[in-house]
């Protein structure tokens, strides 16, 4: 099974929790090749929806189809990464970190060194390759979330929120990885709530608001005049009032 | 009081020149229990991670349970055991009662339930933090075991030092399933039962001593390894 698991079509994709829709009526396509953002405020569903697409989370209604279809589960997870924004250090080294990733997609032990050295030099993390990750900073830790995602050269690589705690520079250590993944030919979606980082990042935009997708469109178009009023008011820089429907 | 003084000395003297009756016998119940400790840390560590990451009907109450076993009296355990292994027993065609065999079973079913529990409990706190991450790459249950098992290895150690404490210190279970035969199922605890029983303080206050001791030597030992497999703690 080689083939790829690409576009990914969601539809009617909705989630509750009790009688609150966290997520309503989804419906939207994600095409290879495109970076693709998730825009909108705190609150949004951005992360959930992130997760439902990633298999972590199970859709209350709606379906998740990638393909065609006919791709089997295990095919998928194989194919997929994801960084979160709060990136999950194991409690060993920065290598051994790289080397479970690749141990758990099962690579051969006699294989991995030679995979976690090119991780750890593509992340600029050589020099801590001893250090026990818990230790690393912020910024050095997602990048090793991002070098052990990377290493497993996964078809499509979620990130959420990737760069929300970290600093300007670290940020763009970051933003740089996430360009040389894309280049080297890995799907991007992306969530984040900083418009700076969408201008730079995304080929396309999908805007969430209250759960609701209000726009999909091609990044320029989106940034240059958006059609949906919460958009409008979100690139504006007005705060847009999130509990307007519990007041 | 001069007899608690003389005893004293006399016991450090047993100690001091490694007394021949008094070193068969701290072999013995060292054997016994850190046998019995290996293969509870071999059942008990990868079980609690198992329920840790496994979810099925009636988990709720397994987990109730082997919290409960963690509180087992010995002398229960020594009762149930005795009962398997005496000749009308289930398990009487393999001759074990009275052998150190008999003891180290004992033991063994008297602190699983106690590394299991905390290995759980161990298990539990890193799975909060490592689940998401360990379905994203796809593990399947048996290497999410070793995953949480290897990860908290440092917590891991004093929950099996806990066991050793625990089957060190028991002298009810050993002393139904061994039977304080002399030279053959004789360990500290017995033995200071019974020799204080008959008077005989020396010997029960030197093994009294070994006992502490080797309670000092075993957390200490785990202390050290617990700093030197938390290096991230040593570098703060």
């Amino acid at each position: 099974m080689t083939g790829s698991i690409l576009p990914l079509r969601v539809d009617g994709l909705t989630l509750l929790a009790g009688n609150r829709r966290l997520l309503d009526n989804l419906t939207f396509e994600l095409a290879a090749g495109k970076r693709s953002v998730i825009l909108g405020p705190n609150g949004a569903g951005k992360s959930l929806m992130l997760r439902l697409c990633h298999g972590l989370i199970t859709p209350s209604a709606g379906s998740i189809v990638w393909g065609g279809g006919d791709i089997p589960a295990a095919h998928l997870v194989q194919c997929q990464a994801m960084v979160f924004q709060k990136p999950v250090m194991l409690r060993r080294s920065t290598a051994a970190n790289i080397s479970h990733a690749l141990a758990c997609r099962g690579v051969k032990r006699r294989e991995r060194a030679s995979r976690v050295d090119e991780a750890l030099s593509r992340t600029g993390l050589e020099t801590l390759a001893r250090v026990p990750a818990r230790v690393l900073s912020a910024g050095e830790q997602q990048r090793l979330a991002l070098a052990r995602a990377w290493i497993i050269r996964p078809e499509v690589l979620f990130l959420d929120e990737p760069t929300a705690s970290l600093d300007p520079a670290a940020s763009r250590d970051v933003e740089d990885i996430i360009h040389a993944i894309h280049d080297a030919g890995t799907k991007i979606v992306l969530t984040t709530q900083d418009l700076g980082q969408a201008r730079r990042i995304a080929d396309e935009i999908l805007f969430l608001h209250r759960g609701r997708l209000v726009e999909h469109a091609p990044a320029e178009e989106f940034f240059n005049g958006p059609t949906a009023p919460e958009a409008h008011t979100f690139l504006s820089g007005e705060l847009i009032a999130l509990d307007q429907n519990h007041a | 009081m001069t007899d608690l003084w003389q005893a004293l000395s006399v016991a450090l003297s047993l100690v001091a020149g490694l007394d021949r009756e008094l070193m068969e016998i701290v072999g013995l119940s060292l054997r016994v229990s850190l046998t019995a400790v290996a293969a509870a840390a071999l059942i008990g560590l990868p079980l609690g991670a198992a329920l840790t990451v496994t979810r099925f009907p009636g988990r709720g109450f397994c987990i109730v349970a082997l919290n409960s076993l963690m509180g087992l009296p010995p002398v229960v355990v020594g009762l149930i055991v005795y009962l398997m292994l005496s000749r009308a027993g289930p398990l009487g065609v393999f001759g074990l009662l009275f052998t150190p065999t008999a003891m180290i079973i004992a033991q063994t079913v008297l602190i699983t339930p106690i590394i299991a529990s905390l290995s759980r409990q161990i298990s539990d706190d890193l799975w909060t933090e490592y689940r998401e991450q360990l379905r994203s790459l796809g593990v399947e249950r048996r290497r999410a075991i070793a995953t949480l098992l290897w990860d908290g290895r440092a917590g891991l150690l004093t929950a099996v030092l806990a066991g050793f404490g625990r089957a060190s210190a028991e002298v009810g279970a050993v002393m139904i399933v061994g039977g304080n035969i002399d030279h053959v199922t004789r360990v500290m605890t017995t033995t200071i039962a019974m020799e204080t029983g008959k008077g005989n303080l020396a010997l029960a206050l030197g093994l009294g001593i070994v006992l502490i001791a080797i309670s000092l030597i075993i957390n200490g030992l785990t202390f050290g390894l617990g700093a030197a497999t938390r290096p991230e703690r040593a570098a703060l």
